[in-house]
């Protein structure tokens, strides 16, 4: 019976040689991750029930960067059981301040995650890693403290939809545009329970950081994964970085799918999400008034990687930051901030009137490093506009890419580089 | 088992940032968490519910972040069970995995109203509308499923394998 490239990475983990949809299957994990705020309910659940060792010290990823560098002493005192945790249980993977990243950024960079492995997470982004061709999930803390004791999950085996992209990107357009795009199409649960599956002509087009910006996002249209075929784009980003044996699978060419969907990339524009679901989307052209903003994040597991501060420092060199405008800048990860210094980026920020910080998910999730008064409105390049995501209930979160959030922190109000902004033709600078 | 309680009706794509807004992420106690279950979107819940009372709401209920914080302040809020037309799949298998009652059942949602007085039956899938006098049926749980639950959990339902062999699988 064929089979979806999902479904033959759970097969192999399972133990099985075919799997098929609906089925219910104990897989064996690769990697379990957890951060500061999933991680210590799962600790709780652990030691509750007895457990006093996990399963194997490498395959274990503890990332502090929600509340970090911690910000008040709650946080603080959730960050020191899991850190008291990882030594006691000799956890190999455990990253502090220093040398953590926001961890969906650093997993890949660091080589934890490698095309075919099967990876949860206590955190919905872990589909990110679906962009090398791994099967990754976003859990619970409960999932999380069982993968850890005994390195097993149960799953529902899923159906999936493909995506056949054709074409190249266009101008300013990039992956988070093609997810915003996609998302819009098919809605916050168009592919709830189910696998995305990207694959086509158009794939080879796609860098590695705008894969990860579109597996990131597969949670938002309800997914339980995205995955990426493997290519050579992929095997330039693990190279160097993974240092262990890793099997390649390719979806059977009559395997089944509920939809197929043709994406011709060509064809995306700068694309936005208004408040409060990211499906409610808009083409930066189709805005027909003004929407004066208050402040911009460009960082994220969505788009805090190295090409996207790249792209912003292009649309921000040799201008000023809106004065209406706090414009925050957040790479990823240590590495991404270094490079991004050595690049001369960061000192582009600075001179335009941003600020630039640690790695942190900070105001992404309303945590901290930019947080929205009362009727105050963000244009962010991070993954989710809920009511109060980044503040208070009234607020609103806009969500865009680099190149637009960086056009919009200079006009002031949502804009493209291109010239297209307050819902008018023009220069947005 | 039966659950038993007045409703608190929510509309479509109810997601983890309103069930339990991340700037109380920085607590894991569960009546902490349960203190401000669904503020964002409705202040009188965390005052107002009584041990017992029922969720019902729309499409996608808790869409969103992994947090377990969000089933986890929607039990210790008192709360029997949640029914949905669909559930996000993260929050689905967390409210299985900590022992959150939730049912999946259409016609539930297209007819119980908020302050409804409903009645469900978790072994059969009736649910009972009390005040409008209706019942509608909500598909069961598949067996894997229903082990997990019957041993309180999947930390338990684990131990049990491990120590029975996968008995009970």
């Amino acid at each position: 019976m064929p089979m979806t490239m999902t479904q033959k990475i759970l097969a192999a983990h399972a133990g099985k040689d075919h799997v098929q949809p609906g089925e219910l299957i104990s897989a064996q994990l690769d990697m379990v991750l957890g951060n500061d705020i999933t991680s210590p309910v799962a600790i709780n659940e652990f030691e509750k029930h007895g457990f006093s060792e996990v399963f194997d010290q490498h395959k274990i990823s503890l990332v502090m960067d929600h509340f970090t560098p911690n910000k008040d002493i709650k946080a603080a005192t959730l960050a020191k059981q899991c850190r008291e945790f990882a030594a006691k249980m000799g956890i190999v993977n455990y990253f502090d301040v220093g040398d953590m990243g926001i961890e969906h950024a650093l997993l890949p960079e660091k080589g934890l995650v490698a095309p075919g492995e099967l990876i949860i997470g206590a955190d919905s982004h872990t589909c990110t890693y679906g962009a090398l061709g791994a099967f990754s999930t976003g859990v619970g803390s409960t999932d999380m403290a069982a993968g850890m004791a005994q390195g097993v999950a149960w799953f529902k085996v899923p159906s999936a939809i493909k995506f056949n992209l054709t074409g190249s990107l266009a101008g300013w357009a990039s992956g988070k545009d093609v997810i915003l795009h996609i998302i819009g199409m098919i809605g916050v649960d168009g592919a709830l329970y189910r696998s995305m599956e990207f694959s086509g002509p158009g794939l080879a087009s796609l860098s590695m950081d705008d894969r990860l910006c579109m597996a990131n996002m597969a949670i938002e249209a309800g997914a339980k994964n995205g995955i990426f075929a493997v290519d050579e784009v992929t095997y330039q980003y693990v190279n160097g970085r993974v240092n262990r044996d890793y099997t390649v699978y390719e979806a059977d060419p009559d395997a089944a799918y509920e939809k197929v969907y043709d994406i011709d990339l060509s064809a995306i524009e700068p694309t936005v999400a208004f408040p409060h679901l990211p499906e409610n989307t808009k083409t930066v052209s189709e805005i027909s008034s003004p929407v004066p903003i208050d402040q911009v994040v460009i960082g994220s597991c969505t788009n805090g990687r190295l090409s996207d501060l790249v792209t912003a420092a292009k649309v921000l060199q040799g201008h000023k930051v809106h004065q209406n405008v706090r414009a925050i800048i957040i790479p990823a990860t240590q590495q991404i901030y270094l490079d991004a210094l050595r690049m001369g980026l960061i000192e582009t920020f600075i001179e335009s009137g941003c600020v630039v910080s640690t790695p942190t998910c900070g105001p992404c999730l309303g945590g901290h490093m930019g947080i929205l008064a009362k009727g105050e409105r963000a244009v962010a390049t991070t993954n989710r506009n809920f009511v109060g995501r980044m503040g208070h209930p009234e607020s609103e979160v806009y969500l865009a890419s680099p190149a637009v959030a960086a056009a919009s922190a200079l006009a002031g109000c949502i804009a493209a580089p291109d010239g297209q902004y307050c819902g008018k033709g023009g220069n947005a600078q | 088992m039966n659950a038993q309680g007045k409703v608190w009706k929510y509309g479509d794509n109810v997601d983890t940032d309103v069930i339990i807004p991340a700037r109380h992420l920085n607590s894991a106690d569960h009546q902490e968490l349960a203190s401000h279950c669904m503020e964002d979107i409705d202040a009188s819940f965390a005052q107002n519910v009584r041990p017992g009372d029922i969720m019902v709401a729309g499409y996608n209920f808790g869409c969103g972040s992994s947090r377990e914080h969000a089933p986890i302040a929607i039990k210790a809020s008192g709360v029997s069970c949640v029914i949905a037309r669909s559930f996000a799949r993260i929050f689905y298998r967390n409210s299985i995995n900590i022992g959150l009652a939730i049912l999946e059942c259409a016609e539930a949602c297209d007819h119980i109203e908020a302050g409804d007085e409903v009645r469900v039956d978790f072994d059969t899938g009736v649910i009972e509308n009390l005040t409008k006098s209706e019942r509608y049926t909500a598909q069961p749980f598949p067996p894997f499923i229903q082990g997990i639950i019957r041993l309180g959990g999947l930390l338990p339902f684990l131990k049990d394998q491990s120590s029975e062999g996968g008995a009970n699988a």
